[in-house]
């Protein structure tokens, strides 16, 4: 059965990603031994779209490679134990964010090549040529002739970029308002900390 | 691909493949899979394989059979490198079958010794796998802590110091062109504070456009979006570039100086920026904001908004055109991706004839210069040449519409714009002159 979900896996041209059960969730893409590794660590990845675990070690957020879909870096985020309040939200609060990054550039650039691929297939079919040429390459058209798609495209995108880029300016100023203020309360608890030992 | 069989294979096993391990994963390989295969080399490791789906990907330690790249060893690889890196093991990742569990075989054929190495053969492989595959993951994954020797370079390239360096150029010419002697510690006080200005504003820009620049070929290997700094620091370091800045341009040039700084930072991050994805008046904005710097320049050195300030600004103000639109022509899908709202996309025809039109005005206000006592009339002379071959360019885009003329004209402009200002110092007009000229009118 697992071999099954992997080969529907591999169809759907996503990463190799071992489908388990909720088990497993740290499991790596490649096989259980690797989540066996990260069980050894101790973590547990929030993220579905990663299964990445930071070394027990380290105390920062780690940033990976550009997703496939989205090309946006997914952040691990780092859960610091003494972490106050105004952490905990900030840290949800990017965690929310980029997810719901995530789904938007993923649904985009996958409705992009949907529609590019469909409108060369038109393009291709009204010219009376194949999709394929001899040699078995995919046949594309220049950019003059995709210029129409682009076109048509970005017309249709536009209302749902506007709501994108007015939550994305509001997310990002939220953050880096919050980030901030974390800052601050750090600095001021590392001031009292510091006072009160010289006191003592 | 199967490759000289190294192990006494149970019967079921179907095929051979020679694994090489980077050295950690070798480490936690479990003994007894060791001692099973009764073989290891170093750094070979061979392993038996059931799968029912062909593996593509073999490293070999002496690259003999190699198919792939051999995994990024270097955790702090140069950015230009990683970059190849990352392309190759995308390529690969992608051709990765899936390991499926290995079925046991038949139990009345095997003792239960067999069958329990056949097991732990097959889990210790599957090990083996998921550590090569994650390790070269793994490698890609970042701690985000800033290191204080990289912070020059982050902040170089946060604060576009390229483009920075142009507009300040273009400031600099603005200075040098005012009918006032040279003074310089104004000089370098405009230069300083202009400079400021525009890292301010780069910044802030970056800051805004983090999860488009992710998805753009030209700007994804930026620092926000590679996660090399953190937003906070951006917009940290944009104040506190901004703020020395505009009050040096204030208090240690003069107030209207100051005023156009801040005006063009305002204009360029809180207008420019955000139309960019609302509608293609944002290339007449973004010419307004590489018009102001030689403005700048020349208010800095005379203290006032004279004509030629607004010439000056008039030739920056037509040159973004054909800079602009032929740069645009080429990023066309990544714009209509990305929700970009541009001519090049929206308007290709409107492109193209506004780049030839302003390629034209070029002349036009290189003509003016001498009227409006800027320069001497050499100077339209001198700068026909190049402004006839940029005009050329600009109607072989018109025309042709294809990408090698929009690489033309972007690759002239890139010359063409330092030649003219060079030329127009060359043929300023001496304040000798001025003054001979205004005694005999007097």
């Amino acid at each position: 059965m697992a071999v099954a979900a992997a080969a529907a896996a591999v169809r759907a041209g996503l990463r190799v990603r071992r489908v388990c059960s909720g088990t497993c969730r740290c499991f790596s893409r490649a096989g259980v031994g690797a989540g066996l590794l990260a069980a050894e660590r101790g973590c547990e990845p929030e993220s579905r779209a990663s299964n990445f675990c930071p070394p027990a070690h380290s105390c920062n957020d780690w940033i990976g490679p550009p997703d496939r879909q989205s090309n946006l870096r997914p952040i691990v985020f780092h859960i610091p134990k003494n972490e106050s309040p105004l952490g905990r939200r900030l840290r949800e609060f990017r965690q929310e964010t980029q997810v719901w990054n995530q789904q938007f550039w993923a649904s985009q650039n996958v409705s992009f090549r949907k529609g590019k691929e469909e409108f060369i297939y038109s393009r291709l079919k009204a010219k009376g040529l194949e999709m394929k040429d001899e040699t078995g390459q995919k046949v594309t058209l220049s950019a003059e002739e995709m210029a129409d798609f682009y076109k048509d495209f970005l017309s249709k995108n536009f209302k749902k970029h506007m709501c994108y880029n007015r939550e994305w300016y509001k997310r990002n100023f939220t953050i880096t308002f919050l980030m901030g203020q974390v800052a601050f309360e750090r600095a001021w608890r590392m001031l009292g900390w510091k006072k009160t030992k010289v006191e003592n | 691909m199967s490759v000289a069989r190294r192990c006494g294979p149970p019967r079921a096993l179907t095929g051979l493949f020679v694994w090489h391990l980077p050295k950690p994963a070798v480490r936690q390989m479990p003994c007894k899979f060791m001692h099973y295969c009764g073989l290891v080399n170093k750094r070979w490791i061979t392993f038996q394989h059931l799968n029912f789906l062909k593996r593509m990907y073999v490293t070999q330690y002496n690259k003999d059979l190699s198919q792939q790249a051999k995994p990024k060893s270097d955790p702090v690889a140069p950015p230009f490198l990683e970059k190849k890196h990352l392309g190759q093991e995308k390529t690969v990742i992608r051709e990765i079958r899936p390991v499926s569990p290995l079925h046991p075989p038949s139990s009345e054929t095997l003792n239960r010794n067999e069958f329990k190495a056949v097991n732990s053969a097959a889990i210790v492989e599957d090990l083996a796998t998921a550590v090569g595959a994650e390790s070269k993951e793994e490698k890609q994954w970042k701690e985000m802590k800033l290191q204080l020797d990289d912070l020059p370079g982050i902040l170089a390239r946060l604060s576009k110091i390229k483009l920075t360096a142009l507009v300040v150029s273009t400031a600099s010419a603005g200075f040098a062109m005012a009918p006032v002697p040279f003074d310089l510690t104004c000089f370098l006080l405009t230069s300083i504070g202009t400079g400021l200005a525009s890292c301010a504003a780069n910044s802030i820009n970056q800051f805004f456009e983090v999860p488009f620049d992710s998805n753009m070929n030209r700007t994804k290997n930026r620092p926000l979006v590679r996660g090399q700094i953190s937003p906070l620091l951006a917009v940290s370091f944009a104040a506190s570039c901004a703020v020395p800045g505009i009050a040096l341009l204030t208090l240690g040039v003069n107030p209207i100086t100051g005023a156009l700084g801040a005006f063009n930072i305002f204009l360029y991050t809180c207008c420019y920026t955000p139309m960019k994805r609302m509608s293609i008046i944002n290339t007449w904005v973004g010419a307004v904001v590489g018009a102001i710097p030689p403005i700048m320049g020349w208010t800095a050195a005379t203290g006032s908004l004279d004509a030629g300030a607004l010439l000056l600004g008039g030739i920056l103000y037509s040159w973004q055109f054909p800079h602009f639109n032929a740069l645009s022509w080429g990023l066309r899908e990544d714009y209509s991706r990305g929700g970009y709202c541009m001519m090049s996309v929206t308007h290709p025809a409107m492109c193209r004839r506004v780049a030839l039109r302003h390629c034209l005005a070029l002349i036009g206000l290189s003509t003016m210069a001498p009227i409006l006592d800027v320069t001497t009339w050499n100077f339209p002379l001198i700068s026909l040449p190049i402004n006839l071959y940029i005009s050329y360019l600009g109607f072989r885009f018109y025309r042709d519409a294809d990408r090698s003329s929009s690489r033309k004209l972007f690759f002239c402009s890139l010359w063409h714009l330092p030649m003219l200002l060079l030329l127009m110092l060359t043929c300023k007009k001496s304040l000798l002159e001025k003054e001979d000229k205004s005694e005999l009118f007097s």
